[in-house]
């Protein structure tokens, strides 16, 4: 097996099929240590399934899944969990369990997954809360919370498992427009940190402030990839600029 | 007055068998519940097989009547060779029938529940096992509570045919004192009364466990 100790997280030829129609076509992407790569595209491009794929929560048809230079045999269970508890997610729709307050929903894993004790794992959980500015609403249940808050405590559950990689599912597409400033304040201090992500957005303003590559999606196909400047320069005349142009076109109407 | 007077000697008696009535209740909303929800898991979540084998026992279960089942379990008791105890009898068939209607109601609690949960909880690395434990039961259950409130209250008066095979229950014992006194409009108005009066504490029982079950600021549908 060839190692390759760079990349943390590398992705080879994933392909998906469902209902007979090709998802996602031979789909790869590397990512070092400390990288946030931005998956852009239409919706229906690919890029909720690709990372989605990338953690095996739809299973790829085909395809390789490497984590820290070790290939993930995925339809074990046992190696599946233990590569997923190194591999956080963050859901368009938060996901928080209903059932718990902020606190619990932080420290449930760490309990059945880690093994952590019940005071341990609350304290590691108020921990991870302060860090995301929430430390007040510990003991609030997600019902009780707005939406940038939920997303701050998913941001702090997937923390607070200590994930190699944290992927980012559109975090900030289910939100009021005035509360996503907070959500996208956590994940430029995560990227600042040196967090290796992989996030799919449309908030192209902050893909292009922070993203250390711009990927391109279409139809299931990566059809442009490349840093922020290559991708969104004046006249580069890519696709990606072009959908960049398009997004604040519309974003200008609906202000106006 | 005679009837009233026949009524109120025959009380101790047949208040009584609302003991036997509620043991037999309980047990078999007991069973029901320790094998309904590995049953509803199993139906969601299992392989092919399994869920074909849950399916198999449901339809048999909601599809022959009770009185048929009292008879059928009485025979297959005493071709067994087990003790061919009315009570025993009545609460096995009693719980293998609420069984198999308990298991559809957290079937569809748990199917009512966002795919999002499980999947979250999956992320995290925790196994299928540890989040139906942890994540889906304790959301699907609380949802359960209004369709069970209504199981127990079906179950409570189905456990009067259970008088068939010689349980010593309500209507058992009303009827014993009635085909005696002959006073059956007054002696079934009270065993009727006893049954509701039952009905309402369950069922009152039940509310307060909603209500101390409900997550703050959670609500579903029209609250």
């Amino acid at each position: 097996m060839m190692q390759n100790t760079e990349n943390v997280l590398r992705i080879h030829e994933i392909s998906k099929n469902l209902g007979g129609k090709a998802i996602l076509k031979s789909c790869s992407l590397d990512v070092a240590r400390g990288e946030l790569k931005v998956l852009i595209g239409p919706s229906g491009a690919g890029k909720s399934t690709l990372l989605q794929c990338i953690n095996c929560l739809i299973q790829p048809d085909s395809g390789e899944i490497w984590l820290n230079g070790q290939q993930l045999r995925r339809h074990d269970k046992k190696e599946l969990c233990a590569f997923r508890t190194q591999v956080g997610m963050i859901f368009q729709d938060f996901n928080l369990f209903d059932h718990l307050t902020a606190e619990a929903n932080v420290a449930v894993a760490l309990r059945k997954v880690k093994g952590m004790n019940r005071h341990d794992a609350l304290q590691r959980a108020r921990e991870e809360l302060g860090r995301v500015g929430l430390a007040r609403r510990a003991a609030l249940y997600p019902a009780q919370l707005s939406g940038g808050q939920k997303q701050r405590v998913a941001i702090a559950r997937a923390l607070a498992m200590d994930p190699t990689v944290i992927l980012l599912d559109e975090p900030t597409s289910a939100l009021d427009p005035e509360l996503v400033g907070e959500v996208l304040a956590v994940i430029r201090d995560l990227a600042r940190g040196g967090m290796t992500m992989v996030m799919a957005t449309h908030q192209m303003d902050f893909a292009r402030a922070l993203a250390t590559e711009i990927l391109f999606m279409e139809q299931g196909v990566i059809i442009e990839r490349g840093t922020p400047d290559a991708l969104l320069a004046a006249g580069a005349g890519t696709r990606t600029q072009a959908f960049f142009t398009r997004l604040q076109d519309m974003g200008d109407e609906s202000a106006s | 007055m005679d009837s009233l007077i026949t009524v109120w000697n025959a009380l101790p008696f047949i208040v009584g068998g609302s003991l036997v009535t509620i043991a037999t209740v309980c047990i078999a909303l007991g069973m029901g519940l320790v094998f309904g929800v590995p049953l509803a898991v199993g139906q969601v979540y299992g392989s092919p097989v399994v869920q074909r084998l849950v399916g198999l026992y449901v339809w048999f279960f909601r599809g022959v009547p009770i009185l048929v089942l009292l008879f059928l379990f009485f025979g297959l008791f005493v071709g067994l060779g087990l003790p061919v105890e009315p009570f025993l009898v009545s609460c096995v068939v009693l719980g293998l029938t609420s069984t198999a209607y308990q298991s559809q109601i957290f079937r569809g609690a748990i199917q009512s529940l966002p795919q999002g949960q499980l999947k979250a909880a999956r992320a995290l690395g925790m196994s299928d096992g540890a989040a139906i434990r942890s994540i889906i039961l304790p959301q699907a259950l609380r949802l359960s509570i209004p369709g069970w409130a209504n199981e127990f209250s079906i179950l409570l008066k189905d456990s009067a045919i259970c008088y068939v095979l010689g349980t010593q229950e309500i209507m058992a014992r009303t009827n014993f004192v009635a085909a005696r006194t002959h006073e059956h409009l007054a002696l079934f108005a009270a065993a009727g009364l006893l049954y509701c009066l039952i009905t309402m504490v369950g069922l009152y029982l039940l509310r307060r466990l909603e209500n101390k079950t409900h997550i703050p600021g959670y609500s579903t549908g029209m609250n």
